[in-house]
């Protein structure tokens, strides 16, 4: 079979791509070791890296290792629980006016699809996961809203409730734009910076405007 | 990055991939005559002990597990090769080469209708404006809807929200295109659709502001200049690049026709409650098209008698 072995790549082919795998791969490819741990080992290292991110969405500094070792169970976990939060506000068959849930778990990642590409078509540098996960990760302080805004509604649905919700609902969509802005901009070309917040800014928007709209039945 | 990745690298469809299939469709042949001949001297030699046979057997499985296994690494390399080749998002990559100022400056430009129609205008075939302001106006028509408390009986809020807008992009993009080559226009696909984006921008204002104050003349006024000055500034540019006045007429009529009904369309549609707020608001001052019983109690009463009287003689 020498001859079949023979099929050679030109080298004028531009290679590219991100070549950094993830630091501390929980594969048991590579690392034979975690097979005979114990599964509540393996659960916990996991929950700790993403309790580590969501810290870091909290407060925002410039620090990678959200970029680094990106995941998506973060994200997913926040999407379902919006999702289901938001699920409550159209019980009524006829008046189909609220999101359901496939409706709103389709925005966010249909949405930071949207996003990944356009800043990636723009001339960035950060891979697709990366952004995705990015992306999903500063959903957090919108889900804290989320949870406020349908405990305040236990209250009471009226005007101070609104307003109470309304600058709530404000504070954690600028928190969540600025967290990511900090995350995702450095990995642009520094003159196209507002080009990639612009989305970013619309996508959290109609989000936010998803929470506040929000009236349980 | 990127850079030369926009241009097909014709050097990536080397021949040898073809004939690396040939070879392995003669070896395959091979293989099997192997095979056949090997199956025959079996048939021949079925007396031989079950030890001697499995080997063979083994020894002729091992090989064709190899083969197997060539064939699926070449069929691999070549379905890598070709999806890198055509499903490259670097086809898109020259259409959002902008700068937020290049952005800024034709959004402005949208608005102002151009005077010079004797010779072609320039239109900048960019791709990241236009889908930014249909994104946009998505965002504002959730929110008029929303605040109108619209029913959708089939499909989601945001299901139609997006259909609609960028239906209507892609949608009328491609039939203005479709005209324009039947009018003979200097248009390419991207530039109409790149024009007709940015004419988006007058109904993104005009809807942004008359979702927010609900006043009927208001809205009207807002349709005729600022829907007017972006499809005239169209229907400008798309003037300038035409030639003969039937084609002009139908081109342009077309556009102008369907640009100012979609605004018309996305305000009444989706904004049922302006009508309420309306009367609440202009109470004593009645709209002139409006028509309310006025009820005179004596006409209504002589009526009334007269109706039970007939009513009683029918029975």
């Amino acid at each position: 079979f020498a001859g079949l072995a023979d099929v050679s790549i030109s080298e004028d082919i531009p290679v590219e791509g991100e070549i950094t795998v993830p630091v501390g791969s929980r594969s048991p490819d590579e690392d034979y070791s975690t097979l005979d741990e114990p599964v509540r080992d393996t659960i916990m290292r996991d929950l700790k890296a993403v309790g580590k991110k969501f810290v870091h969405v909290m407060y925002p500094k410039k620090s990678s290792a959200l970029l680094r070792d990106w995941d998506l169970w973060g994200p997913l976990v926040l999407c379902v629980s919006l999702a289901l939060m938001l699920q409550g506000g159209s019980a009524d068959s006829k008046d189909d006016g609220g999101p359901q849930f496939a409706e709103v778990f389709v925005i966010i990642w249909f949405g930071a699809v949207v996003i990944t590409l356009n800043s990636k078509l723009l001339g960035g540098t950060i891979s697709f996961f990366q952004s995705l996960c990015v992306l999903g990760y500063c959903v957090l302080p919108l889900t804290v809203a989320m949870l406020v805004c349908r405990l305040v509604l236990l209250a009471g649905s009226g005007t101070v409730s609104f307003v109470i919700r309304l600058i709530v609902v404000i504070a954690m969509f600028g928190w969540s734009t600025l967290a990511s802005t900090a995350f995702l901009a450095d990995s642009q070309p520094p003159n196209r910076k507002a080009l990639v917040v612009y989305p970013i800014f619309l996508f959290y928007f109609v989000i936010s405007w998803m929470i506040l709209t929000f009236t349980p039945q | 990055q990127g850079g030369g990745s926009a241009v097909i690298d014709m050097e990536n469809m080397d021949d040898t991939s073809g004939s690396s299939f040939e070879d392995m469709g003669e070896m395959h042949q091979r293989m099997k005559e192997e095979e056949e001949e090997e199956a025959e001297g079996e048939a021949g030699a079925a007396e031989e002990e079950d030890g001697e046979f499995l080997g063979m057997k083994g020894l002729r499985g091992q090989l064709g597990r190899q083969v197997a296994d060539q064939m699926w690494q070449v069929g691999k390399r070549q379905a890598s090769r070709a999806f890198s080749l055509y499903a490259n998002i670097d086809i898109l990559r020259p259409y959002f080469d902008v700068e937020p100022v290049q952005v800024r400056a034709r959004l402005l430009e949208s608005m102002i209708p151009v005077k010079m129609i004797n010779f072609p205008q320039k239109i900048a075939g960019e791709l990241y404006g236009p889908l930014m302001l249909v994104f946009t106006l998505v965002a504002i028509l959730l929110h008029g809807m929303k605040t109108s408390d619209t029913i959708i009986r089939e499909g989601t809020l945001m299901g139609t929200a997006i259909g609609t807008c960028f239906g209507y992009w892609l949608g009328v993009s491609s039939f203005i295109y479709f005209l324009a080559y039947l009018c003979n226009a200097q248009i390419t696909m991207v530039q109409m659709l790149s024009l007709l984006g940015y004419g988006l921008f007058g109904h993104c204002i005009t809807l942004f502001v008359t979702y927010n104050i609900h006043f009927h003349s208001l809205f009207y006024i807002f349709w005729l200049s600022v829907g007017g000055l972006s499809t005239l500034r169209m229907v400008a540019v798309l003037v300038s690049r035409t030639v003969g006045h039937t084609q002009r007429l139908i081109l342009c009529g077309t556009l102008a026709a369907l640009h100012m009904l979609f605004l018309l369309y996305l305000h009444f549609a989706y904004h049922k409650v302006v009508e309420g707020i309306l009367d609440t608001l202009e109470g004593p001052n009645m709209p002139p098209f409006q028509r309310v019983a006025r009820d005179i109690p004596g006409v209504s009463n002589a009526v009334l008698n007269t109706t039970a009287k007939a009513v009683a003689l029918t029975l």
